[in-house]
């Protein structure tokens, strides 16, 4: 479980829910709304490790996720004058946005052939690159993994499956044998804890 | 607490289906304790991906940075100003919608109003879902002149077809949309009515053997056939 040693040096202070440079992060949104590639650039390097991450867990395929990846930062580059700091971090609204595309893929008809649903095999991996979100993620993912184990064993299930798995909380349902109804308020009880856990701002 | 509330974090991490992500996306316009809650829980799950972090191949930044070169950032949302954005209900987050209506929309023609799924969780699905769900649902989008999308999922295994509007304008006084499913003949065949706003319609009429779907503007009561051009059409594949 814990890959994370190895990391030589972690960003300075902030351990909030964005790690360190989260202000930093909506100027480079500011930035790239304005046409700025550089900007853009940046914004990339800071947040490609958790976009693509999240897209492969969902998408399992790793050529589908590639295209899924780009297909958000086009979205993100083309979209990010309507990011709104009033309604949410720059970093929620980018995940937001590669999870709901990472999940349309998986739910269309032909991608649900090709997709492997052994989800309980999918080892977890953190990578060992030396960039500076390789260390933020890394010390988040550490920090993660502790409040995921504070759940509930039905609530860190249904949780997974739904967000890692792009499963509907109807299907997470039927597939953990819990009656329908069940699922959604496991996930969301499941989430309220983590986020309390994780000192996640509201 | 109410039942929808409860979906609040299947919300936050992409776990309805389109139905249920419809009307709570409705719900969403009117229920500031549900926002509040959905951007907390999109930021904790937002923090979750952390642990599966890894980085994409090097390659892949390339290719996204040459096609950013040749694509225009589109402009923020300023009053007064509609700019067409890529299936905009599903990409905002609180969809700026109507307070009225609760689910749906004139009934004649067929067109039928669907309960709210969480009223009773154990009983069946509603006839809607019954196709949205389906094994071969496909969904079929098509721009309304307004800009918004109007979509169509049809099961051809069913069947039947539903047409699915986020915040669609009311239709001109006096003025109803119709809906309509053109049939191999080429015919078009009254498959329901709708005003506008959020609507679900299940529409009237065999969407097995029909080659493709539209919505026109007809005088209040509907119309035999098609008296004016269609608002929005949409083409079935595989018909």
């Amino acid at each position: 479980m814990d890959h994370v040693t190895g990391i030589a040096s972690v960003p300075s202070g902030d351990s909030s829910s964005e790690g360190a440079g989260a202000p930093a992060l909506a100027d480079l949104f500011r930035r790239a709304a304005r046409g700025d590639e550089s900007a853009f650039s940046a914004l990339y390097d800071a947040t490609a490790a958790r976009v693509h991450g999240l897209v492969l867990r969902v998408v399992r395929d790793p050529a589908q996720a590639e295209e899924v990846t780009q297909e958000t930062y086009l979205e993100v580059w083309r979209t990010s004058a309507r990011f709104d700091a009033d309604r949410g971090s720059a970093l929620s609204w980018l995940m937001t946005i590669a999870h709901r595309r990472a999940v349309d893929r998986v739910r269309s008809a032909e991608a649900a052939h090709r997709r492997d649903n052994n989800y309980h095999d999918q080892s977890e991996t953190v990578p060992h690159d030396s960039t500076a979100e390789a260390a933020a993620t890394a010390l988040e993912a550490t920090r993660v993994r502790r409040a995921m184990q504070s759940l509930t064993e039905i609530q860190r299930e249904a949780l997974e499956l739904a967000f890692f798995g792009g499963y509907t909380h109807t299907e997470v349902a039927s597939m953990l044998d819990v009656p329908i109804g069940t699922a959604k308020t496991r996930i969301r009880d499941g989430l309220i804890r983590l986020r309390d856990a994780l000192g996640v701002n509201q | 607490m109410s039942d929808i509330h409860a979906l609040s974090g299947a919300y936050a991490v992409d776990a309805l289906d389109d139905i249920e992500r419809h009307l709570f996306e409705k719900h969403l316009a009117t229920c500031a304790d549900c926002r509040a809650e959905v951007a907390g829980l999109q930021e904790t799950a937002a923090v979750l991906a952390a642990a599966v972090a890894t980085p994409p191949p090097p390659a892949l930044k390339d290719r996204i940075m040459a096609e950013v070169a040749t694509v225009r950032p589109l402009p923020p949302e300023v009053p007064g100003r509609h700019v067409d954005e890529e299936r905009p209900s599903r990409r905002r987050w609180f969809p700026s919608l109507v307070a009225a209506a609760a689910a749906v929309a004139v009934i004649g023609g067929g067109a039928v109003v669907i309960t709210q799924p969480w009223d009773d969780e154990t009983t069946q699905l509603s006839a809607t879902a019954q196709v949205t769900q389906a094994s071969d649902a496909a969904t079929i989008s098509a721009d309304l002149p307004d800009g918004s999308t109007a979509r169509i999922v049809r099961s051809a295994s069913r069947g039947q077809a539903v047409l699915l509007a986020d915040d669609m304008p009311e239709a001109p006084a006096g003025k109803v949309y119709q809906l309509w499913l053109q049939a191999p003949s080429g015919d078009m065949l009254p498959a329901g009515l709708m005003n506008g706003g959020d609507a679900e319609v299940l529409l009237d009429g065999d969407a097995r053997t029909a080659t493709g779907a539209g919505i026109t503007v007809e005088p209040a009561g509907g119309s035999p056939a098609p008296t004016s051009d269609p608002v929005a059409l949409f083409a079935f594949e595989g018909a």
